[in-house]
């Protein structure tokens, strides 16, 4: 290496230190950079779950507790995975688990259960346009962001529980230590800063995917377009925004 | 029987409404039917049970001021619960509920109360001194006119107020069978007859209360019991049960000959976890049996006591299959998976906040009140006098006390 180039190098590498510092400290910090530019108007999040993709792991639930600060206990869930297992011969009867929320992954099937088909369907608030949880909540904590986000406003929540009883989904708990609703917030906090949601970010296979519906260049168009997709209980009429692929019959 | 079978989305595993809530259809309703059956004597014009007309108002004034107990300790935050009326969401059924509740309470039942008593009010406050007069004086608010006149005008504005209070009634107790049947995601609550058939059995439980207290507080104050006051009360229970139950099994019947997607797992429900409180309680106990005795004693010429005691069992019975099917909803409703694939149970606490002793209390409350009032406010205090003079048979006591 010559004198010049050695210099221009160096140079090259002090002027990009700087920024690498600032992004270095971030990285560190786990913080993305504030986004007070956020325009909930310009955004309509959804979710995309792809079936096939997931492999019951539980990453997203462990992510989905530490993140949001979830009740340990077993009976709490913000998100959660269900296993289905299908016998070829009574498709319309499938046998269900989904134990501690598959916080720890799945045990291995029976062995006879071998030729059955079997699937894992993650499950999270579905973001209803026409939610009932919101239509129902008598105080107007539950209420729906610019963006499409149905939020619960713990310092108004009154814990009537009239909106875990109007959920369709089984969404909605009561918190023990607030007695308040809670429920997902597509991790708001992150979405909002620029960020994926914990779930989205953890899983492995990519399984679970943020969309967010009126940016034009969000690859959701495509892949709504190009696919089967559905969405869960859809006689409710509660227009949910988070789209399954390939999702089965056998699936409530 | 475990605890949870099959499966349930994992945030199902508890139950959210408790006991509680099966306190408030159950109190609101027993509200509803007392107003309506005093409301027969009012604007109905049906004589007979005039002895009953003001236990009747007394009965649903104090089991109306308990109904928002069960509601507000059943709250994560009843500190917040005032912001119903302060701010509330107007797309929310429950959110009403103040409002309802109020105007039914404010609006008809305490003015209808007053007005009903107002000249025993100020006679009693020409009669007292001291703190009962300063007492009597405030509860009068101060007037002092008796006058014909003056008691005709109140009359009339009894008559319309009363007019007013049977929609409201019905508005009442319409509306909470609306805050179940309007949950489209609950499939055993999910019908537009829920508001109707909670009306209904609104009434039977009112006017079984209702002829209960009446033969408990007569017998209390050693009045003979009017027969063809009891008599004419039972035969709108008779009435008014047979609307209830052909509604109800209308609603059976309908459910298991549509048999959507629902009706395996509901089916199961009835026939293993409900079965005693839906089957034996509800529908046998606390249906078949008082219709029949009703049904026998319009059959049979039975004598007076035995008609008191077929009524008695028949109230009594009534009212215990009135709160069996008030727990079949609020808590049938729960014991199934929104996923229809699992079952779970409710554990009742004892002396926890949402359990059964608060339970026990919130009903020992109403009647404590109620006897509060009945002592304030006697329903046929001036005329006990001639009551006790020789009446033969003790028939027509009430009938001609007022």
């Amino acid at each position: 290496m010559d004198r010049r180039t050695f210099l221009l190098q160096s140079g090259k590498l002090l002027v990009l230190s700087a920024p690498a510092a600032i992004a270095w400290e971030h990285v560190l910090a786990g913080e993305p950079q504030a986004a007070p530019n956020y325009q909930a108007s310009d955004h309509w999040w959804a979710m995309i779950v792809e079936i096939e993709k997931c492999i019951g792991c539980g990453s997203c639930v462990r992510a989905c507790k530490a993140e949001n600060d979830v009740p340990d206990e077993p009976y709490f869930f913000r998100t959660w995975v269900e296993r289905y297992r299908i016998n070829p011969e009574d498709p319309e009867h499938p046998i269900v688990d989904s134990p501690n929320g598959g916080f720890d992954g799945f045990p291995p099937v029976p062995d006879e259960q071998g030729a059955w088909k079997s699937f894992f369907v993650p499950k999270l608030c579905n973001h209803c346009v026409d939610s009932p949880c919101e239509q129902v909540c008598p105080v107007g904590a539950t209420f729906r962001s610019p963006d499409g986000v149905v939020l619960v406003d713990a310092d108004y929540c009154v814990g009537c529980r009239y909106c875990v009883q109007a959920c369709p989904y089984g969404c909605r708990f009561i918190d023990p230590r607030t007695h308040t609703a809670d429920k997902c917030t597509l991790c708001y906090h992150r979405i909002s800063k620029g960020l994926t949601t914990a779930c989205c970010e953890t899983c492995p296979t990519s399984a679970r995917r943020l969309a967010d519906l009126k940016n034009p260049a969000d690859p959701i168009h495509e892949f709504l377009r190009t696919n089967k997709v559905q969405v869960l209980k859809p006689q409710m009429a509660t227009r949910p925004k988070v789209y399954y692929n390939d999702l089965d019959g056998s699936v409530r | 029987m475990p605890p949870v079978e099959g499966f349930l989305y994992p945030n199902e595993i508890e139950l959210q409404w408790s006991v509680l809530i099966v306190l408030y259809p159950f109190i609101t309703g027993l509200v509803a039917g007392a107003f309506i059956l005093a409301s027969l004597e009012r604007v109905f014009n049906v004589q007979a049970v005039k002895p009953t007309y003001r236990i009747a108002l007394l009965t649903a004034l104090a089991f109306l001021l308990v109904a928002p107990l069960p509601l507000q300790l059943h709250l994560g935050h009843p500190e917040r619960s005032f912001e119903m009326y302060l701010t509330p969401h107007t797309t929310s059924a429950m959110a009403m509920f103040g409002f309802v509740y109020l105007w039914y309470l404010m609006a008809v039942l305490v003015v209808e109360i007053w007005l009903d008593y107002r000249k025993d009010l100020v006679l009693r406050r020409r009669a007292s001194t001291g703190l009962r007069r300063w007492f009597y004086t405030v509860v009068t608010l101060g007037s002092d006119n008796i006058s014909p006149a003056s008691l005709r005008l109140d009359h009339r504005v009894g008559y319309i107020v009363t007019v007013i209070g049977i929609p409201s009634a019905f508005l009442l107790h319409g509306y909470v069978g609306f805050i179940f049947g309007s949950i489209k995601a609950n499939p055993w609550w999910s019908t537009p007859m829920m508001p109707i058939v909670f009306l209904f059995s609104a009434i039977v439980s009112g006017i079984a209360a209702v002829m209960l207290v009446y033969m408990a507080y007569a017998r209390l104050q050693k009045v003979p019991i009017d027969m063809p006051c009891l008599d004419t009360v039972a035969r709108y229970l008779f009435y008014a049960f047979l609307i209830d139950f052909s509604l109800e099994m209308l609603d059976l019947v309908h459910r298991i000959y549509e048999s959507d997607e629902s009706f395996k797992t509901l089916d199961f429900m009835v026939k293993t976890r409900l079965f005693t409180s839906q089957i034996v309680l509800q529908i046998i106990l606390g249906t078949i049996v008082p219709l029949a005795l009703l049904a026998a004693a319009q059959l049979v010429r039975f004598r007076a006591p035995a008609r008191r005691a077929l009524y008695a069992s028949a109230g009594v019975l009534t009212l215990i299959g009135i709160f069996a099917m008030r727990w079949n909803v609020v808590i049938g409703g729960q014991l199934f998976s929104k996923s229809y694939l699992g079952y779970t149970t409710y554990k009742m606490g004892f002396a926890t906040r949402e359990g059964m002793l608060p339970a026990i209390l919130l009903m020992i409350l109403p009647v404590a009140i109620l006897a509060v009032l009945l002592w304030l406010l006697p329903p046929w205090r001036e005329e006990r006098e001639p009551a006790h003079a020789a009446q033969p048979g003790g028939a027509a006591v009430g009938a001609r006390v007022f």
